[in-house]
């Protein structure tokens, strides 16, 4: 006992657990923030599943463009738990995406991001874009025909930088067209530059938090001044203030568990995405469309009126990515609570419903042609007059039926 | 040595300039290491525009196999495969042949976002099944969203042989609309 203690006064001493890590752990907190701060570390929760899934997949897996198919179906149908491996790095990917969102719905209601804290707005920004790029370098990884295709696309849209573009699209692919260099390059941005710029930028935006101190609740009718905030909020830490360490992190810690277990039963319970045909460029026939996460970006292609959309893929992000960088500059002071602010409220819901729309709509796709279309019957045209059935056997045969809509049957790229 | 640290006289202003110079040396050649390493680095980063990729005729099949006024589906190895590319540097081309010695060879990538065109010989249109761009017989948009036609292939004929000239993926710029 003696010896074990003198070991971990030593260890106590040499690393500082007391005088440095313990003062962090406790550090003050404003109290009351309650449930609705739990979504950012969550999220990190997710963050690190994704690391050690990963980790556990890079295993497994084989990066050259002629077995990565093939390793994808030894992981799905033959390894030890692959099956359910995969499935945990597919949801643990949507619930990162989810809980980023949620985490900066929140931020943005609450207004969080004003003064003192823009610096950990303007870092949360680069963490959603980067999530973002994580998940869909992953569903490339898959290296079937739908991420051979996913990667054509993305190529496709970085050709509309003007001037670059074509250059910046060569740079993506690896060449003049798919080939063994392209999953080689997207496996390098998705399991070494991404994550790593990910890791740094958690520790930066943790770092923040510690520096500027978690924002409080907000309450109507109490602005946040520049001059004054500082003052203020340490004043309000020492008075009312509890450690973060467990008075706070119990919340965190429960909420990170019951996201992490709930990943763990979809994953149980559906198991990954099942790998379409092997990745060859050759293979025409297969319906390409990225995981539900960026099927609203997928949607607002389709739906784009033709004539501004290569302005739009271009600009578009540009704006997005400007407009997010400049809001805490733009509302830096004033009223945090969203009783105050009413606009900000309405324009998260409006956020909201176009991409849960654009969502739904990704999910079903009504502009695509209805290749799976089934001829149409007799009893389906309500009638069996030959001319009409062989109108309707011609309707099918032309193809009309791909995008018209006869009776519920058929596409709906077209008028019914 | 700390003993003697303890007893060395402190700073003084005559260490100043020698200071000065080793802070910069220390920076100037930290800074000519980092731009030695970053050299090789930066090249596999940019590897894909600092070497250009060939073009080469492709066999893809004889004119037996192509009835006049037929369209087929023709596949290809790209110009430079590497040695661990497998099916993926395969590429394929909508062919028709047109008359006994002409041929017309479409990219079977969408104008719009790259995504494979089906051409359907009962509608006579090339349809896109991710958002929707049809195309007519001759390669101009009917329908949806592409802002131009489909890119055409070089054919030539080589004695009885049907030969495809590999090009890489059209990528639509922001000028074509």
């Amino acid at each position: 006992m003696k010896i074990l203690r003198s070991i971990g006064a030593w260890l106590d001493d040499r690393l500082g657990i007391s005088d440095t890590i313990m003062p962090l752990a406790r550090h003050l907190v404003p109290p009351g923030a309650k449930w609705s701060y739990v979504f950012g570390s969550a999220a990190m929760f997710c963050l690190i599943l994704q690391v050690v899934t990963g980790l556990a997949l890079t295993l497994l897996y084989q990066p050259t463009s002629s077995e990565a198919y093939q390793s994808l179906q030894f992981i799905t149908h033959q390894a030890v738990f692959g099956r359910t491996l995969r499935a945990i790095h597919y949801f643990g990917a949507s619930g990162m995406v989810l809980l980023v969102g949620v985490h900066m719905m929140r931020v943005y209601i609450t207004a969080s991001y004003k003064f003192p804290r823009e610096m950990s707005w303007i870092s949360g920004v680069f963490l959603l874009f980067l999530t973002l790029a994580m998940g869909f370098t992953g569903q490339l990884l898959r290296w079937d025909s739908n991420g051979v295709w996913s990667a054509v696309v993305a190529a496709e849209q970085v050709g509309r930088i003007p001037v670059i573009g074509t250059y910046v699209a060569r740079l993506l692919l690896g060449g003049d067209t798919i080939g063994g260099q392209s999953l080689s390059r997207f496996y390098s941005y998705h399991t070494l530059l991404f994550p790593g710029l990910l890791l740094g930028l958690v520790g930066f935006h943790l770092y923040l938090v510690i520096r500027n101190g978690v924002s409080e609740p907000p309450v109507a009718g109490r602005p946040v001044d520049p001059k004054t905030y500082r003052q203020w909020y340490q004043a309000m830490l020492k008075k009312v203030g509890v450690p973060f360490w467990p008075n706070a992190a119990w919340r965190d810690t429960l909420f990170g568990a019951v996201v992490i277990l709930s990943i763990f039963g979809l994953a149980l319970l559906y198991g990954p995405p099942e790998l379409t045909t092997p990745p060859s460029p050759a293979t025409i026939n297969t319906n390409p469309a990225p995981d539900w996460y960026l099927l609203p970006v997928f949607a607002l292609f389709a739906l784009m009126p033709a004539k501004i959309e290569s302005y739009v893929i271009f600009i578009g992000p540009i704006l997005t990515v400007i407009g997010l960088l400049a809001l805490p500059f733009v509302s830096n002071a004033g009223e945090r609570s969203p009783l105050r602010r009413p606009w900000a409220v309405f324009g998260s819901l409006c956020v909201v419903v176009f991409v849960g729309a654009l969502l739904l709509l990704g999910e079903q796709a009504p502009w695509s042609p209805k290749f799976t279309a089934q001829p149409l019957t007799a009893g389906l045209v309500h009638s069996s007059d030959p001319q009409v059935v062989a109108g309707s056997a011609l309707f099918y045969n032309k193809g009309c039926l791909y995008c018209h809509l006869i009776d519920g049957h058929g596409g709906r790229r077209g008028p019914s | 040595m700390s003993e003697t640290d303890n007893t060395a006289p402190g700073p003084t202003a005559e260490d100043e300039p020698r200071r000065d110079f080793l802070v910069k040396l220390s920076l100037g050649l930290g800074g000519v290491a980092a731009l030695a390493v970053g050299v090789p680095v930066v090249s596999a980063l940019l590897a894909p525009l600092l070497q250009a990729d060939p073009q080469t005729w492709r066999k893809v099949g004889t004119l037996a196999d192509f009835d006049i006024g037929s369209t087929h589906l023709v596949k290809f190895e790209n110009a430079n495969p590497v040695a661990w590319s497998g099916v993926s540097s395969e590429s394929a081309a909508w062919l028709r042949r047109d008359s006994a010695t002409a041929f017309t060879a479409f990219s079977v990538n969408c104008a719009h976002l790259g995504c494979p065109v089906r051409w359907e010989p009962g509608a006579g249109l090339f349809m896109c099944p991710c958002h929707g761009g049809i195309y007519y017989k001759d390669g101009s948009v009917a329908a949806g969203p592409p802002p131009r036609g489909l890119t055409q292939y070089h054919i030539r004929i080589s004695g009885h042989d049907v030969e495809l000239l590999t090009a890489p993926i059209p990528i639509t710029d922001i000028t074509a609309s």
